[in-house]
């Protein structure tokens, strides 16, 4: 029989928006009885909210002091330890998923498929290499646990008006004390977070320095929408890594996706290809962004960025 | 502490825009520039920095894969690696393998700190520091963006989704090297010669009797989906406009 675990990613209070994303995701597998597991110091706002998530079947807490910040070298250990009954083990594509499942998969002596973008059966999945500028399909064998990690700008969320029954377990593994937490420095962000915004407005090398991306936040805070960059702007110091959309960065969908002095290098374009509509503002009609762009203005991006601004 | 090891993987260079092959059996990589994974040369910049510091007394590269890998290899000597390893295979090695072959060598060296890329460039799996560090049963830090040395125990900043985290681990350990770790030094004509005369030992796959692993099957390639052609607009008020058509502002 199928059965999932979904690893829950959570900030403490409340469920990441990367968790029903997972859920839709594997609630494409067929037949699939689909529980989620939450890690925590104190688990009950975030696994009543997990129950509330259409699909899945139910929720474990798993609470222990030393799941108050999620360390993968902490993490890992305890799911193996409840992996035992399920057939797939699936976590977010997110920082915190992608440190964390190559290190249960390795536990359980499998390998891992990373950035699952569609479902095409119970063993079978798509994935994006060299960039986006392939998809594969990949099989995983029948006979082995399958564990995942899923691309969330894949999916849309799932919906929550499900009562999902919550139990709490108590797991028996080694927590080792080699790897402790120091602390956390957030982004200076009351913007809306990067990979869940319904709208993204984003800067390139174009804006020339950390006050040039002054227009791309008024222009945002207008919108209501985050704030990305290519990597080219962060590689010159202009921005946060946080920012950072594409291969090596975030994998974002938006509804919309504004793309401003961003020059469009397949490895930035694999990071929006799922955005609804893309709009490019660039100067140079030969950029590459317009290839992929629904609506494109060649223009100076610094002044009709504020306009736009002014005029929205 | 005493060795560091750092992971070199044999890569389509960042530059060139791979095809997936007519009959979609896989990726159309001949003739086609190779280069270190981007990643893995700022794994081995930090290794250098920490071993010129006087914090490490020696740098190993490692390579996993066909005897071309020994042209990277080089280039990392040329970096400033004291020796190279290179696990030689003929036909393409799994993830989970890899990470074995690191351990069996991570035993054989009693190496204090394995620091390889985040992700490589071409499977873009980013998987091989956080097996290699289950296998090990050890801390690891991935997605390094800063490196603070004390003693047996090493602060490290972690660039995550929210922001920039700080982890303390303890010796031995795996770190992964993100953009930002630092900016690998550009490779000069000297180093090059003198890179000619450093170690460079082959061992086979087979010798270091890895386990089997269960592979993922790739199974088909295809061209990514293409988005159609949009529209170009002329102006603010053009795009504007457009934007209001499709009902994504008010």
């Amino acid at each position: 029989m199928t059965k999932i675990l979904l690893i829950a990613e959570h900030d403490g209070s409340a469920l990441k928006p990367s968790t029903a994303k997972c859920v839709s995701c594997a609630s494409q597998i067929a037949g699939a009885e689909l529980h989620l597991v939450v890690f925590a110091a104190d688990a009950g706002s975030v696994a009543s909210e997990a129950a509330s998530l259409d699909g899945v079947a139910k929720v474990i807490t798993v609470e222990n002091e030393a799941n108050e910040h999620a360390l993968a070298a902490v993490l890992a250990p305890q799911i193996v330890a409840l992996a035992s009954d399920y057939s797939h083990v699936f976590g977010p594509s997110t920082t915190f998923g992608k440190d964390l499942m190559p290190r249960v998969a390795a536990l359980l002596g499998v390998n891992q498929l990373s950035e699952i973008m569609s479902v095409e059966g119970t063993h079978t999945f798509k994935r994006a290499i060299y960039a986006g500028n392939a998809v594969v399909t990949v099989e995983a064998p029948a006979d082995a646990k399958v564990v995942a990690t899923v691309r969330i700008a894949s999916y849309k969320a799932a919906g929550s008006g499900n009562s999902a029954s919550i139990e709490s377990a108590s797991v028996s593994a080694d927590i080792p004390a080699h790897t402790r937490y120091i602390g956390l420095e957030a982004g200076a962000s009351d913007r809306p977070d990067l990979l869940s915004a319904p709208k993204v407005v984003a800067g390139g090398r174009a804006l020339g320095s950390t006050e040039g991306f002054d227009i791309i936040y008024a222009l945002a805070e207008k919108l209501g929408a985050g704030v990305g960059a290519s990597r080219a702007a962060v590689d010159a110091g202009y921005v946060p890594n946080e920012m950072q959309i594409g291969q090596t960065g975030k994998i974002i969908a938006p509804d919309l996706y504004i793309a401003i002095g961003i020059s469009g290098a397949i490895q930035h374009l694999t990071g929006i290809k799922d955005a609804g509509t893309i709009v490019a503002i660039n100067k140079d009609e030969e950029a590459p962004i317009f290839e992929v762009a629904d609506i494109g203005l060649v223009a100076d991006l610094f002044s009709v960025v504020p306009e736009l601004t002014e005029s929205l | 502490m005493d060795k560091i090891l750092v992971g070199i993987k044999r890569v389509v260079d960042y530059n060139v825009r791979v095809r997936v092959k007519g009959d979609g059996s896989g990726m159309e990589t001949d003739g086609v520039k190779m280069s270190i994974n981007p990643f893995d040369e700022i794994a081995l910049e930090e290794a250098l920095r920490i071993k010129e510091r006087g914090d490490a007394q020696e740098v190993i590269v490692l390579s996993v894969g066909s005897a071309d890998a020994q042209q990277q290899l080089r280039t990392g000597l040329a970096m400033g690696a004291d020796r190279a390893i290179l696990v030689e295979a003929d036909t393409a090695v799994d993830t989970l393998s890899v990470a074995r072959v690191f351990k069996a060598i991570v035993d054989r060296e009693s190496v204090d700190l394995v620091i390889l890329g985040k992700q490589a460039i071409d499977g873009d799996n980013s998987q091989t520091g956080q097996m290699l560090a289950a296998l090990w049963d050890r801390p690891q830090a991935t997605f390094a963006s800063d490196i603070k040395t004390d003693g047996n125990t090493l602060v490290v900043t972690r660039e995550v989704d929210v922001g920039l985290e700080k982890i303390e681990i303890d010796l031995p350990a795996v770190i992964t090297a993100d953009l930002r770790l630092n900016e690998p030094r550009y490779v000069k004509l000297p180093d090059i010669m003198k890179a000619k005369k450093k170690p460079l030992d082959t061992i086979a796959l087979a010798e270091l009797e890895i386990a089997a692993s269960p592979v993922l099957k790739e199974i088909a390639f295809e061209a990514p989906a293409e988005r159609g052609k949009g529209i170009m607009v002329d102006d603010v008020a053009g795009l504007i406009a457009a934007l209001k058509d499709k009902g994504l502002i008010q």
